[in-house]
């Protein structure tokens, strides 16, 4: 409060007039301007940017989107095919949506993966790992519920088994479920509802994503490394260098997303959401989106409606816990050996699950799927808090610029 | 097919990446034996520096648009709402002095079988005398029938006067309750704030009892 007002800091008077009555330039300035980025950091550091990228090209998509969509069970399918065929564009919106959510899910794994090995999620970052698993459960609740609106077979049969999540909770289960759909079975009402909730979630999400980026600017952003910012001469500003770093990931990535929307718009979806939803027959092959698989794998490797619930939340939950799970005081894997590889073999694990759990669920794929599970739930509750005791780790550089200049 | 085009397109972004590397890597070279011609560099480099930067921002500024665009255009009316066409009515019924109200395109259309004292009163105005001044024989194809969008000109409310209990306002054709807007036995706009007179929309006779309107 004692600070001097820096008066006359820009040559424009106008900027000044603001900047005296709410100094929202210079805290931009500040934040995306001078904003010290450590200057080693790959382009696994670019993921954030995208996925900033994405929700907004979610949310802008999903406005136009919803300009044209009825949610209504007699209409919601057809004015989805409306949309389509007729209105302008409209494909081009529609598929845009659809393979932004999963590529979003494909920015957002990559995201959390490159914190896990890099140790993002240590000290002094704890919170901001936490609110970074609270945003990937709203995006997953989100997108269940975006995945509703067509109201296709496989959005309906979703929907019912989802919320029938619900019901394995005992005593009050039944009731929360009923809660949920506002029906007997999934009916209007709850197709009614998801639209709505499916249209403010992701303003939720915005507003935590704000905090997010708010937290990691507090102590700046981890590097391959781990070591901490010493100097100056280890970090390079925000602007122009890691703003042109992230613009020319986002040019590649928009090859990629716009040759997957343009040729190939349906390879990650699922056939059955072009049947309109029948409430009498389930398909007979029907899978979860490939981004809810690991976890749609899990909840079927338990031969229990109530264990299965239990474990499938729980392998989300968990990672709320790793930050006071893993004690090791070294952040990078880079400089941990034994654990590097445990980490590895953890989303090699992660994504085999993900493969069984499009597969059906016997023989070969229901023993990958438990084994999967075990060495899932394994690196939590074991390796990650016990193998700092037997890990020998390699020296950690001095300072960033030390191996920079290498 | 699918499977092709994006083999075919992680070629080209092969392609990209391999260029960017190239790039990167005779950059360093230049960056090296750059000492001989420092002078004359400097000079330059303000031009390819400056060169670059529009460049980029135009090649930005394209992409931009052309994202924009589809956003834009899908609030226009989609096809299934352009492909309204044309409406057919049956007007044997409709007796002397007697008007009907149709829709087409979701616009009320007024079609009105003039008296010949109202054909009389449009025909006698002084085309002085008119804010939009056009002849009644310019608005009508035959006299008995005149065929009109029944949308006051100045914010769109339906003029009243199609019924025969209506109030016909001051020129005994219609009068708009929003603003008060009168017409006359032709539809012209004669007192009130609106600007033109009643549009009359695209019809042909197709026999004598009915018209196609569009």
């Amino acid at each position: 409060m004692n600070e001097p007002i820096n008066k006359k800091k820009y040559k424009n008077s106008f900027l000044n007039w603001i900047e005296f009555r709410l100094p929202i330039i210079s805290y931009f300035e500040k934040e995306y301007v001078d904003y010290p980025m450590p200057k080693n950091c790959n382009y696994f550091w670019s993921f954030g940017a995208l996925a900033t990228i994405i929700l907004v090209v979610m949310i802008v998509s999903g406005i136009f989107l919803a300009f044209n969509y009825t949610p209504h069970v007699d209409m919601a399918f057809g004015s989805v095919e409306r949309i389509m065929r007729d209105v302008n564009y409209g494909w081009l919106l529609r598929y845009i949506h659809s393979n932004g959510a999963s590529f979003f899910f494909i920015v957002i794994y990559i995201h959390i993966v490159r914190g896990m090995y890099y140790g993002s999620y240590k000290y002094p970052r704890e919170l901001n790992w936490l609110l970074g698993v609270f945003i990937y459960l709203l995006m997953i609740a989100t997108a269940f519920m975006g995945y509703v609106l067509p109201w296709g077979q496989m959005s309906y049969w979703a929907a019912t088994v989802i919320t029938n999540l619900f019901s394995a909770i005992p005593l009050i289960g039944e009731g929360l479920k009923m809660w949920l759909l506002g029906d007997y079975t999934v009916g209007n009402a709850t197709l009614n509802r998801f639209f709505a909730l499916h249209y403010v979630f992701p303003f939720v999400i915005l507003g935590v994503v704000g905090l997010h980026v708010a937290a990691v600017h507090v102590h700046g952003s981890n590097n391959p490394t781990g070591v901490d910012i010493k100097s100056k001469k280890d970090t390079v500003n925000f602007f122009p260098y890691m703003i042109i770093k992230d613009t020319l990931a986002f040019c590649v990535f928009g090859v990629v997303i716009s040759s997957v929307i343009f040729f190939g718009p349906n390879l990650m979806a699922e056939v059955d959401n072009y049947i309109p939803a029948d409430p009498l027959v389930t398909p007979a092959h029907i899978v979860p989106n490939w981004y809810l698989a690991p976890f749609y794998a899990i909840l079927r490797a338990i031969p229990d409606k109530l264990g299965g619930v239990v474990l499938m939340l729980g392998a989300i939950a968990i990672l709320f816990f790793l930050p006071w799970v893993d004690r090791s005081k070294i952040r990078s894997c880079n400089y941990r050996p034994l654990f590097k590889w445990f980490t590895i073999l953890f989303f090699v694990n992660f994504f085999a699950l993900g493969y069984v759990g499009m597969k059906p669920a016997e023989g070969l794929y229901l023993l990958i799927a438990r084994i999967g599970l075990l060495y899932y739930f394994g690196y939590f509750i074991i390796i990650a808090p016990f193998i700092h005791r037997f890990e020998k780790t390699k020296e950690l550089p001095a300072s960033i610029s030390d191996v920079f200049s290498k | 097919m699918t499977l092709a085009y994006l083999i075919l397109l992680l070629l080209v972004l092969c392609i990209f990446i391999f260029c960017y590397f190239t790039a990167t890597w005779v950059w360093i070279k230049v960056k090296k034996n750059k000492n001989n011609e420092e002078n004359i560099k400097n000079i330059t480099k303000e031009n390819r520096r400056d060169f670059i930067y529009l460049s980029t921002l135009t090649v930005g500024g394209i992409g931009v648009a052309s994202m924009i665009w589809p956003f834009l255009k899908s609030m226009n009316p989609a096809e299934d709402t352009l492909a309204l066409g044309t409406v057919e009515i049956d007007i044997s019924n409709i007796e002397v002095g007697q008007s009907i109200t149709t829709k087409w395109r979701g616009k009320p259309i007024f079609i009105r079988r003039r008296t010949p004292e109202e054909i009389k009163e449009a025909k006698e105005v002084e085309i002085a005398n008119l804010k939009d001044p056009v002849l009644d024989i310019d608005r009508v194809q035959k006299e008995e029938w005149l065929v009109l969008e029944g949308i006051c000109t100045h914010l769109g409310c339906v003029p009243l006067g199609q019924k025969m209990t209506d109030t016909k306002g001051d020129y005994n054709g219609w009068f708009c309750p929003c603003h008060g807007s009168h017409y006359d036995t032709s539809g012209r706009i004669r007192k009130g704030p609106a600007p033109d007179n009643l549009k009359v929309p695209p019809y042909t006779f197709i026999t004598k009892t009915i018209i196609k309107i569009g």
